[in-house]
């Protein structure tokens, strides 16, 4: 029994479960953000299919880059990476959970399995086996892999792609850069020691900030335009716009100050930011 | 200073607040009075966040004297709106020029102290509405006692603005680890003041 638990422990941090809480909680906010009434044994279904989805991706990515983070201060002591969990086992663990989550979201319904189908094969195929080591570029991949959960919740409240769910998806399209350039850039010498380019190690930091504020505005831009769209009361959409407001001038403040307490202060407003958002339209559908 | 936890508690309850007054609280006034509190409450919540991100670090931005300008001017206009008709156009004037005075005595380097004199004057005259105007509202029967809490939320805000102020301009009334340890306290007892006082308003 404590084997069983000991090797349940391992299993954890495969799934990075803080990403793959926020990404669900996209999911979740999508289908919210449909008004339709709310179907517990749908939303619970959709829940459970994203998350093994989104966490079986997670898991085949420590698969496959468990060499990289070997080599990585911040992640070398990730399970694959240290060697307490053997590359075969987790490819095994990280194949069935993928399976039983795109297959369950698949005989939910055939599009939104089709979309949380995507955001697994961008992410694993094309970001991580294909792009990763070759491009900075790849993060385009993992941005439009992420912005999948979004995209898939509110596809199956209304059953098709409509503008707000490529706005929304759009929206976290244009954070992902917040996060992975700002972590390129904090965690520079860890990046290059396992040989993966980045935007600040091929185009400088200058760039990369640039990049993060831009990325930034964009995301405010879509987030501030599904609001709209999605017809929340002006109370929220006040909210919105206070927050909106705050992101611009702290991307703005990135340009001008150039440093990395300011760049970190940005993504860190981002990410509250994208979740407070996503609070914000799920809390309308009530 | 490092930030402790009972001081993010405090400075997240006060953008809770701050956001609950945007959302709902102000959702039945006039277009002006709205922006107005927006504004403000808007500039106190994301003030609020920052501090909770960057830490104290964030309060030595040469800014922070500017922004903080901005929550008594608006709370001042949207009240005066609300309860004086005969000063609502002078005081929607006052309102920018004010900002845009302090704005350009932080920002245009000078020797003499009109930085300070007009600091005094704006902070003052907004301050001393936030202050006065609910009280005497309520004392005539116009208002709700309780709205006369967002008198005290103005004398608070008067007191955070006047700390803040002359830390910034290097002559502190109070040692700038003691401003640093009431300042979230003193925030989130400002921004209770108001919520309550402007529901009953």
């Amino acid at each position: 029994m404590n084997k069983i638990l000991h090797r349940i422990r391992l299993y954890i941090p495969l799934i990075k479960t803080l990403q793959t809480g926020l990404l669900l909680a996209t999911g979740i906010a999508g289908y919210f953000s449909s008004h339709i009434p709310v179907h517990i044994p749908t939303l619970i279904a959709m829940s459970l299919s994203l998350f093994l989805a989104i966490g079986g991706s997670t898991v085949m990515n420590m698969w496959y880059d468990h060499d990289i983070d070997a080599k990585m201060q911040r992640t070398h002591k990730r399970p694959a990476a240290s060697g307490e969990l053997t590359r075969q086992e987790v490819f095994t663990v990280g194949m069935i959970i993928s399976i039983l989550g795109m297959g369950w979201a698949i005989l939910i319904a055939p599009l939104y399995g089709l979309i949380v189908f995507a955001g697994w094969f961008f992410d694993v195929v094309i970001y991580t086996l294909w792009l990763k080591r070759i491009t900075c570029w790849s993060i385009i991949w993992g941005g439009i892999s992420g912005a999948m959960p979004i995209l898939a919740g509110r596809v199956l409240a209304i059953g098709q792609i409509d503008l707000i769910g490529i706005l929304l998806a759009l929206a976290i399209l244009f954070w992902i850069p917040t996060h992975t350039l700002t972590f390129s850039i904090k965690y520079r010498e860890d990046y290059t020691a396992a040989g993966v380019p980045t935007f600040p190690s091929t185009y400088g930091d200058t760039f990369a900030r640039g990049t993060i504020a831009i990325s930034s505005i964009l995301a405010a831009i879509s987030i501030g335009w599904a609001s709209v769209l999605i017809g929340l009361s002006a109370g929220y959409l006040r909210l919105v716009a206070v927050l909106t407001v705050g992101l611009l001038l702290l991307a703005f403040a990135t340009f001008r100050v150039k440093s990395e307490q300011a760049n970190f202060g940005l993504f860190r407003y981002a990410s509250f930011y994208m979740l407070s958002a996503m609070i914000i339209l799920a809390m309308q559908a009530f | 200073m490092k930030m402790s936890v009972l001081d993010r508690i405090f400075l997240l309850l006060t953008g809770l607040l701050a956001a609950y007054e945007i959302v709902v609280g102000i959702d039945k006034m006039g277009n002006l009075p709205i922006i107005a509190y927006t504004i403000a409450f808007g500039v106190l919540l994301v003030a609020g966040l920052l501090l909770i991100i960057l830490g104290f670090d964030a309060l030595d931005s040469p800014l922070v004297v500017i922004v903080s300008t901005i929550i008594p001017l608006s709370i001042a206009t949207g009240l005066v709106w609300q309860h004086i008709d005969s000063l609502r156009v002078p005081y929607v004037l006052f309102a920018p020029i004010g900002f845009a005075a302090v704005t350009l005595t932080r920002l245009i380097p000078m020797q003499n102290k009109l930085p300070v004199i007009t600091l005094a004057i704006v902070h003052g005259i907004a301050g001393m509405t936030i202050f006065l105007l609910p009280i005497i509202t309520s004392i005539q029967g116009k208002t709700d006692s309780l709205f006369s809490l967002v008198g005290v939320g103005g004398a608070l805000i008067g007191i955070g603005g006047l700390l803040l102020s002359f830390l910034k301009t290097g002559r502190p009334i109070l040692s700038q680890e003691n401003i640093l340890k009431v300042l979230p306290g003193l925030l989130l007892l400002m921004t209770i003041c108001f919520v309550t006082g402007f529901k009953y308003g």
